[in-house]
């Protein structure tokens, strides 16, 4: 199966990256799903929680406060310019 | 005669403590130094995600943003001027400095009016010796500077730049040492606003970007991805600096330490040729006081 290569990174750190089947943000005028396939995008994102679903991982959820998503082929960058370290747990849904 | 000798010995004494002081910076320089270049990595993927988005959105729609507008009415010109919080660096803030005079000098013959802004104890006395005023400026935290200064340092100057009162500055050049590596940093001028987007700004490879969708439409991602560009770019200004400063200081502390073992090695001989001297002529004079007892 497809999958995506994620990179989830903060101002000044690499805050996660790995491969995933689903990411989920929160874009400016409603939350936008990727899954592997999906058009290049350039959104941005406003305060909520990025969740990604790694390829047989537990989901996590990061909460940010605004930042931007880009999607171009599989590669999925999510760019943010703060991470609220202690929302960024695994947690199982 | 003693006398000479106790001197000696005492300027050897003082300067094995600062020998040892000497070393104890060059080794703390050289501990931060590593922590300073991780700090410029971890920033790099950031850099690189915003550059590409940048060019992106630079491809595929018409870039007319108030940042990166030529306002040539306004004859004010912003420079920001990295430099130390501490001296013991040898010449960094002093060449950072020099270049900082050429730019402003450059730019009063353009007709210009420099604003300056400035980061770094150093740089703030060195102007503020000179009477000379600065607009802003920023102190305490050179060699491990934080995001939270970088973005207080954007915000102050995006400001300036995107001002319409009399305090809006036309352009925005910033002086700050280039970490080139461990021998070699460079002082370095750049024009930061307004920015030039040329299509495939970075090093974006030579396969197509592909066509994306803007969500919720270029012009708002535009105005998110300026901003941003400028502020990552000046973070890493600011770390670059940092680097710099510590390469420059451990350098420094290092000459000086080996100072101080040759200032060691001299005393000594000197201490020495003091003692035989000494000798020598306690030994004459017990000589001629012999002879002249057996003489008469």
């Amino acid at each position: 199966m497809a999958h995506l290569e994620v990179d989830l990174v903060a101002a000044d750190r690499k805050v996660w990256s790995g491969e995933a089947s689903m990411v989920s943000a929160p874009a400016a005028d409603g939350d936008i799903g990727i899954l592997p396939g999906h058009a290049p995008v350039l959104a941005t994102l406003r305060a909520g929680t990025v969740r990604i679903t790694p390829t047989g991982g537990e989901v996590r959820q990061v909460r940010i406060d605004s930042g931007f998503l880009s999607v171009d082929g599989d590669r999925v960058t999510v760019v943010v310019d703060s991470v609220d370290d202690g929302s960024a747990t695994t947690t199982a849904r | 005669m003693a006398g000479q000798q106790r001197v000696y010995r005492q300027r050897i004494r003082s300067t094995q403590s600062l020998k040892k002081i000497f070393r104890a910076m060059e080794l703390i320089a050289a501990s931060r130094i590593g922590k300073a270049r991780a700090r410029v990595d971890a920033a790099s993927p950031y850099a690189r995600a915003i550059t590409r988005a940048v060019s992106a959105v630079a491809t595929h729609a018409d870039v007319d943003h108030p940042l990166t507008t030529e306002r040539a009415e306004l004859r004010r010109a912003a420079v920001l001027i990295v430099t130390a919080d501490r001296g013991m660096a040898g010449a960094y803030s002093a060449s950072v400095l020099r270049e900082a005079e050429r730019l402003l000098d450059q730019l009063v013959e353009e007709g210009k009016e420099p604003v300056l802004y400035v980061t770094g104890r150093r740089g703030v006395s060195y102007f503020s010796f000179r009477h000379r005023e600065t607009a802003r400026h920023w102190t305490g935290s050179s060699d491990a500077p934080t995001l939270e200064t970088a973005r207080e340092v954007v915000d102050t100057l995006l400001a300036a730049f995107l001002s319409e009162g009399d305090d809006a500055v036309g352009e925005l050049h910033v002086v700050y040492t280039q970490f080139v590596n461990m021998v070699s940093q460079t002082p370095r001028v750049v024009r930061m606003l307004p920015l030039e987007v040329v299509e495939g700004v970075a090093e974006v490879g030579t396969e197509p970007l592909p066509l994306y969708e803007f969500e919720p439409s270029a012009d708002v991602v535009l105005d998110a991805l300026l901003p941003r560009y400028v502020q990552s770019r000046i973070y890493s200004f600011l770390l670059q600096a940092a680097a710099s400063e510590l390469a420059s200081r451990q350098r420094a502390m290092h000459t000086a330490t080996e100072n101080a073992e040759e200032l060691i090695r001299t005393f000594t001989r000197l201490a020495n040729q003091a003692r035989q001297a000494e000798i020598t002529q306690e030994i004459s004079e017990i000589v001629s006081g012999a002879d002249a007892l057996a003489s008469s």
